[in-house]
């Protein structure tokens, strides 16, 4: 339900960070938390990877790789484990979605659509 | 996708932005007052203006002039760090539409949702969030000791004035002098604190007063966070340096002979760095919002609203929520409490089961650190905030890290603050 309706605003043309939490303050919430790492937004002013914009493929492929790989230490590893499949699947959208015309979003956008 | 359900969702999606009628009937935009503006009451304050596109009006009243971070205030001690290098101004919350009161709050009176402030004025609000920190509570000690322990030791767990006379202190301690810092008992702000601080004192110590010591006496019956990380890190990079005292509650201090007494020993030192046990801050207790223990608040952790009174939200350090009491905990309630409050000013029913992360860093040295990290997600059962799988500390201190943690502060002062 909430992938449809991620998808279904994006093609209204209303992103992730401006249709607010009405539609999906769950996943609003963990993507802002996030940001204590990741940067505002998924935009980071360090060292630790933006998120923003980031082509979903890639989102969704390094999270299954910190997922299913045993615990190294890492904050990835850790963190990666705790959240459930649809939520790291509506990371994905949202961050590319955070810069609206961009080409991760537009894949993001025709890859739904042909869902 | 089922076209029916793509209609109605359509639909949804169209009549949105109608929701924001229903806020404004009550005549004019919503007014939510945030007290603190520490890590949580910046960041609500901040989310609240994002979230509702500035349709709630936000007001925030915090005696301090600027902003000091805990986090990284031990690299102060350490001497990597400047007290201006941890502090930043509130002029970006100004710019997004926040009215900063340097003022506090001297009374809260639930009923008419009204706060009065030191200045004598009163302000009136939909929705009150407390953000109030911590209070520190020597009656115990002060008790025991027949001293006012306030007076003569400093904490230096609020960052800002305080962190600055304790590296006075430490730069005033001769070669071969017993810096000695006491745990409270848990819960208490900062589990991995007072351990990195050792570390950062040790530090400081290594490079400028190498025959002196850091003398840990701590009230717990073990290292309370990234335990054999710390012991690890002690050891090798600090040998002899650090000497640690579990179950070592404070009993007795005799500040002329500079002589402390715990549960077991009698110990000298040269600066006694004080960190008393800890409560909610005194505005959460003094106007009865504390929980049946008296010296926490308990909230709904779907909204974070008081269990003691209705439209106050609490957020952070001053919880009894079992978590970690961390600045990436404060914020990641502090964003679940902004959604919720827009969610429930535009009645509509919140995120019924919260997510978020807690990451944290402590600095075993000027370059090397090491993490704690877990997600928690809301228990429908229990109603709390529950470890989710996963979650762990690092394999051990290192490089690496320490420059996650930079980037870590980078961007939780960015986000907060930025």
């Amino acid at each position: 339900m909430r992938i449809i309706l991620t998808v279904l605003l994006s093609l209204v043309g209303v992103t992730p960070l401006t249709m607010a939490g009405q539609a999906d303050s769950h996943i609003r919430s963990l993507a802002a938390s996030c940001a204590a790492c990741h940067g505002y937004e998924g935009k980071s002013q360090g060292e630790t990877p933006s998120l923003a914009g980031m082509p979903p493929d890639q989102f969704l492929d390094r999270m299954r790789h910190y997922r299913d790989m045993d615990d190294d230490g890492s904050v990835m590893n850790q963190h990666a484990k705790g959240l459930t499949r649809e939520e790291i699947s509506l990371l994905a959208g949202y961050f590319a979605c955070v810069v609206p015309d961009g080409t991760a979003c537009n894949t993001y956008r025709q890859k739904a659509d042909g869902q | 996708m089922k076209r029916r359900s793509f209609n109605q969702l359509m639909l949804a999606g169209l009549i949105l932005p109608g929701m924001w009628r229903n806020i404004a009937s009550a005549g004019g935009a919503p007014r939510v007052v945030v007290v603190g503006a520490g890590f949580a009451g910046a960041t609500v304050a901040k989310y609240l203006r994002l979230w509702s596109q500035g349709r709630v009006e936000v007001t925030v009243i915090e005696p301090g002039s600027g902003f000091v971070s805990c986090p990284v205030s031990n690299l102060v001690l350490g001497g990597s760090r400047q007290i201006q290098d941890i502090s930043r101004s509130y002029d970006v919350l100004r710019q997004h539409g926040i009215q900063m009161r340097q003022a506090s709050v001297t009374q809260i009176d639930a009923g008419k949702r009204q706060l009065k402030l030191d200045d004598g004025t009163h302000l009136g609000y939909d929705k009150l969030v407390l953000a109030p920190g911590i209070s520190f509570d020597y009656s115990h000690l002060n008790a025991v000791t027949g001293l006012d322990l306030q007076q003569h030791f400093l904490h230096a767990w609020k960052a800002g004035a305080q962190t600055v006379a304790l590296k006075q202190q430490l730069q005033a301690m001769p070669d071969g002098g017993v810096f000695a810092l006491t745990v409270p008992a848990l819960p208490y702000r900062c589990p991995p604190g007072p351990y990195e601080r050792a570390c950062q004192v040790a530090y400081y110590l290594k490079q400028h007063k190498p025959r002196s010591k850091v003398l840990v006496l701590d009230a717990n019956p073990a290292i309370t966070s990234k335990r054999a990380l710390f012991e690890k890190a002690w050891a090798e990079l600090y040998p002899g340096m650090i000497e640690y005292q579990p179950v070592s509650e404070l009993k007795q201090i005799d500040p002329a002979q500079r002589m402390v007494r715990t549960t077991f020993d009698t110990f000298r030192f040269d600066v006694l760095n004080l960190i008393p046990p800890q409560t909610a801050g005194r505005i959460a207790l003094d106007n009865g919002l504390a929980n049946a223990e008296g010296r926490w608040c308990d909230v709904d952790y779907v909204s974070y609203e008081s269990k003691q009174a209705q439209h106050i939200h609490i957020l952070g350090d001053a919880l009894d929520s079992g978590l970690p009491k961390s600045a990436h905990i404060a914020t990641s309630e502090a964003k679940v409490c902004a959604s919720a409050i827009i969610d429930i000013l535009a009645g509509q029913a919140p995120d019924p089961a919260p997510v978020f992360a807690n990451t944290c860093y402590s600095y075993v040295s000027a370059d090397e650190a090491m993490h704690v990290a877990n997600v928690y997600r809301y228990d429908e059962k229990s109603r709390e905030m529950k470890p989710a799988p996963g979650g762990g500390v690092s394999k051990q201190h290192s490089a690496g890290e320490a420059r996650e943690a930079r980037s870590w502060a980078s961007n939780i002062w960015h986000d907060a603050l930025g």
